[in-house]
């Protein structure tokens, strides 16, 4: 599979987390475990270019996948947007959380440019946060939407 | 790899949605107080932070435990055989095993004791009974289907109401003498003087409230790598550690490792609030389990076993009673409490308080008269506690004065908004005394009120509330709105070390600040951040008193062998009491260096006046030294006066002579759907008045997890048992957290009352909307329905049994025919 951009090749168990390889075998522990049951949503990554969580995707489904973890997310000319509005407007605590908010809020913004406040935390709703109430991510969100648009 | 994004200081944000904030909240200095961004971003925004889970150590082992299955039973038998044959198990520790060390037991912060691992019987579900040691996470979890626990099921304790019944099954036989669950009872206040306040009152309003067990669920669960080097004796623990001083002590006393020889390293944590200031049964585990193998050990709990054994916080089943005037004049306040503490009186708190700051029951009102009893009883539940952004049970205490204000104003018929403003306390009445002993530090509450009113529209609100309660009396359609008020006045930064311990440390703070010939400076705190933003408050503080740049400012914590003592970050007092530290020692530096400046430029030190980041000779313009120039001076060849060491750092001690009062008025509208029990936040008014405000835009980001926290609690949040003990909330799919969709956007407002005797008027906020806001949402939803009470959580079942007038008891799966 290709993470990030970069080619790896592993024998691994059947039932391997996605999760547990990209943490504990290739070291990208950004992406966080939190819950394993999907609700918490620590562990997204994109898959392909869709957001899945890790922590219920089997590793060997991966095989073949592209994927790519909140470490791919800067790019050659520095931090993304969504990551530079996060600092800014504060949309973050103890950054646990972090990863996953900032993976699909690229994703949003690729898929909708200008998104409402509603679509916004819609498109949120699957990861928890028990730092910001999620006001300033939210504000973040919004604030690389209109940076995005006026570059 | 590019630089992260040039600091912003002064603005909030730059984003023009960005609310404006009322004068005196955006205070910008360039170097100093104001809202700059957090240092600790760049790695975050990156996923380089280091959490305990990402830490590998060569040759790490990894564990797992192996938990019962039943609230209460006697083990019969643990056949680990089968588990130790697996080929990439390395130990399998038994209670026996620990037992024979000494070690089965381990003492609580609550004068109690603790089972490690089982070895009579389990007194409630998830309790350890086993800890397997193996190669990888997965073979360790495998070889747990392979040990043989043989258990004889006992009646288990369920409800806390029946605990003490005379023929209550005994959850703590192992404590000889003991006949009953009764843990405690403790009281605060003058019974015989409130008794004849209730007695001659024109008034008398009572209500029973429950506030449920609910649990903290930091996004990152607990977890621990230890490793013991056989050699050199050294244990060096890392762990999600909110007390690592205090982990390091019990360390020494349960274990008996030298104090020295042991360092507890908490690395970036995910979230604590309160999850993890204590020290848990698979904590010992892996440091057993590394001294054993002579390798690392890595624990890492999983959601379920976060939710089911680590601490829960609140279950106080409290009954209120309020007594007043028919005008609305409160007059006295009486609580009786049952007070559910699990199987092991686990709580962590100052010790001379086993119910906490509850007695802070009379919140924000001039109440001449105040009583409370606080019974605490075991039960087959987990133990621990006081956990959950509480400030020792000040959520509880404020839940419940703000629900009998409620349930007064719904009685007489009066307006809550108008009886809170009758009653509060009123400026001139500060430094105050409550009838329970507090003394209240400052405040000007009828301010915070009337902009938290004004903020919300409240008089707009409640005719748009009979106009729509109208409207769906005539349809039967729609939805009813509700509006709740509370006022909430916490007391944080524990505190003075004549009245407050925990484990018998008192809880003053040390701080070190050492300033580098450069003029950089390294700050060592004893607190520890679990997403405060420590690293960059912490510098900020250095950078105001010494009038250098925040960036110039390395702040270390959460590292036993690089920081002083204390007692880490709880109870919200990182600022009251470590932030007090940090300023006391930065202005011991300056007069150090103020002394450095009076030998270079040859004048007495009084002669010099200090101006942000330099002294300068009094009436002698621009001649002077910046604190850059003082602190090269101070490493260099320069001749000091007699007695006066060279170098610039210097550490202390600070011991709180009291405990901070931050307040504030908080007003939630919500919309509720009588048919489906459905509730929707439409606005959350949060007035918030924390002293003096250190990074704004930091304290705001506070107040906001604290809103959503409450609005969890009051709508979704619970731990409930059935009655066999059965957990019944133990992964996020029953456990329900507020996610962006339940969560509205948060309207702040501040004023600022600073604290008297805090070095800078600092008083703490990050437990402030935790405490302050359950009581508003609860208020709202009742007062849209028409109900004069139903026990949190406000789920639509819940909602929809009230509205028929029967709202359940919501601590227990039970039926009563419904």
């Amino acid at each position: 599979m290709v993470v990030n951009g970069r080619e790896h090749t592993r024998e691994i168990e059947p039932r391997l987390l996605l999760v547990h390889l990209l943490r504990d075998e290739l070291g990208l522990t950004g992406t966080h475990w939190g819950c394993d049951t999907s609700n918490c949503g620590a562990c997204v990554v994109w898959m392909d270019d869709v957001p899945v969580k890790s922590c219920t995707v089997l590793a060997a489904m991966a095989s073949g996948r592209r994927v790519r973890t909140v470490e791919g997310l800067e790019g050659p000319f520095g931090l993304d947007q969504v990551q530079r509005s996060f600092a800014l407007c504060h949309g973050l605590q103890c950054g646990f959380c972090t990863p996953a908010m900032l993976l699909t809020s690229r994703w949003l913004l690729d898929h909708n440019p200008d998104p409402s406040e509603g679509e916004i935390r819609s498109a949120l709703s699957g990861i928890t946060c028990r730092c910001t109430g999620y006001e300033n991510i939210v504000r973040a969100v919004r604030h690389a939407a209109r940076s995005e648009a006026g570059s | 790899m590019s630089a992260p994004p040039a600091p912003v200081r002064g603005n909030q944000c730059p984003d023009p949605d960005f609310r404006a904030r009322p004068a005196g909240a955006e205070s910008s200095t360039p170097m100093g107080h104001g809202s700059m961004l957090r240092k600790e971003d760049a790695r975050f925004l990156r996923g380089r932070g280091r959490f305990v889970d990402d830490i590998q150590l060569p040759g790490m082992l990894h564990a797992a435990v192996l938990r019962s299955p039943y609230a209460h039973a006697r083990i019969v038998s643990v056949d680990t055989s089968a588990a130790e044959s697996h080929p990439l198990v390395r130990a399998v520790i038994t209670g026996e095993m620990l037992a024979d060390r000494g070690l089965a037991w381990m003492p609580t912060l609550s004068h109690d004791v603790q089972a490690v691992l089982a070895t009579d019987k389990v007194r409630y579900q998830g309790q350890e009974v086993a800890f397997v040691v193996a190669e990888n996470r997965y073979a360790a979890r495998d070889a747990l289907a392979l040990i043989d626990v043989e258990y004889e099921p006992l009646t288990p304790v369920v409800d806390a109401q029946q605990a003490l019944a005379p023929d209550a099954p005994l959850v703590r036989d192992e404590i000889d003498g003991r006949t009953d669950n009764h843990i405690f009872d403790w009281e605060a206040g003058d019974a015989a003087a409130t008794d004849a306040v209730f007695a001659a009152a024109a008034h008398v309003s009572a209500c029973d409230l429950l506030y449920p067990r609910v649990h903290p669920a930091p996004l990152e669960t607990c977890g621990i790598v230890a490793s013991s080097d056989a050699v050199s004796g050294k244990l060096t623990v890392y762990a999600t550690a909110q007390a690592p001083h205090a982990h390091r002590a019990m360390y020494a006393s349960i274990a008996g490792i030298p104090e020295q020889k042991i360092q507890i390293i908490a690395p970036d944590i995910g979230g604590g609030f309160g999850n993890k200031v204590g020290m848990y049964p698979a904590y010992l585990c892996a440091v057993v389990a590394s001294v054993i193998t002579g390798a690392p050990v890595k624990w890492t709990e999983d959601r379920s076993e976060n939710l089911m054994t680590t601490s829960f916080a609140r279950d106080y089943h409290m009954r209120g009673e309020i007594a007043a005037t028919a005008d609305g004049t409160i007059l006295g306040l009486r609580v009786r409490v049952l007070a559910d503490h699990g199987a092991f009186n686990g709580t962590a708190q100052p010790s001379k308080f086993p119910a906490g700051f509850f007695h802070t029951f009379t919140g924000s009102y001039d109440i001449p008269a105040a009583h409370c009893r606080v019974t605490g009883v075991y039960t087959n539940k987990a133990p621990g506690g006081v956990a959950y952004a509480c400030s020792f049970r000040i959520t509880e205490a404020s839940y419940l004065v703000e629900r009998m204000v409620d349930v007064l104003a719904h009685d007489l018929g009066l307006d809550p908004a108008a009886v809170r403003m009758g009653n509060l306390l009123r400026p001139e009445q500060f430094p105050y005394v409550c009838a329970t002993g507090w003394e209240y530090d400052s405040g000007d509450y009828a301010r915070a009120l009337e902009l938290a009113l004004e903020m919300a529209g409240y008089d707009e609100l409640r005719r748009e509330q009979v106009a729509q309660r109208q409207a769906y009396e005539e349809t039967g359609r729609g939805t009813v709105m509700g509006v709740g008020i509370s006022f909430f006045t916490e007391a944080v930064g524990a505190g003075p070390r004549k009245m407050m311990d925990v484990f018998g440390f008192g809880m003053a703070d040390g701080a070190d600040l050492r300033v580098h010939p450069s003029g950089s400076a390294v700050l060592a705190v004893s607190c520890m951040s679990q997403g405060q933003g420590h690293e960059t408050t912490f510098a900020q503080l250095v950078a105001e008193e010494l009038g250098i740049s925040p960036d110039d400012v390395e702040v270390v914590q959460g590292d036993t062998d690089r920081t002083p003592f204390g007692l880490g970050t709880y109870g919200s007092r990182s600022t009251p009491v470590s932030g007090a530290a940090t300023v006391v020692v930065a202005r011991k530096v300056r007069e150090r260096a103020r002394i450095v400046a009076a030998a270079m430029l040859e004048v007495a030190p009084a002669d010099l006046e200090w101006t942000k980041g330099r002294f300068d000779v009094r009436g002698v313009p621009g001649v002077g030294v910046t604190i850059g120039e003082i602190a090269r001076a101070a490493h260099s060849d320069l001749e000091l006066p007699e007695g006066v060491e060279g170098h610039l750092d210097a550490s202390c001690v600070y011991n709180p002579p009291n405990l901070t009062f931050p307040f504030g008025a908080y007003i939630c509208v919500v919309d509720v759907d009588p048919g489906t029990g459905q509730v929707k936040v439409r606005r959350f008014v949060a007035v918030d008045d924390c002293g003096v405000r250190i990074n704004p835009m930091i304290v705001e980001g506070q107040i906001h997890g604290g809103l959503a926290d409450g609005i969890g609690m009051a709508l979704m949040e619970l731990i409930a048992f059935d009655g066999d003990g059965n957990h019944l909330g133990a992964s996020f799919m029953d456990y329900l957290l507020p996610t962006a969709v339940e969560c509205p956007s948060w309207e702040l407002g501040t004023t600022v009352t600073p604290s008297p005797h805090h070095p800078i008027g600092a008083k703490g906020v990050g437990e402030s909307a935790t405490v302050g806001s359950p009581a508003a949402v609860v208020n709202a939803v009742l007062d849209a329905i028409g109900v004069r009470h139903a026990d949190m959580p406000l789920t639509p079942a819940q909602v929809w049994r009230a509205v028929q007038g029967r709202p359940m008891r919501t601590d227990l799966a039970v039926s009563d025919g419904w």
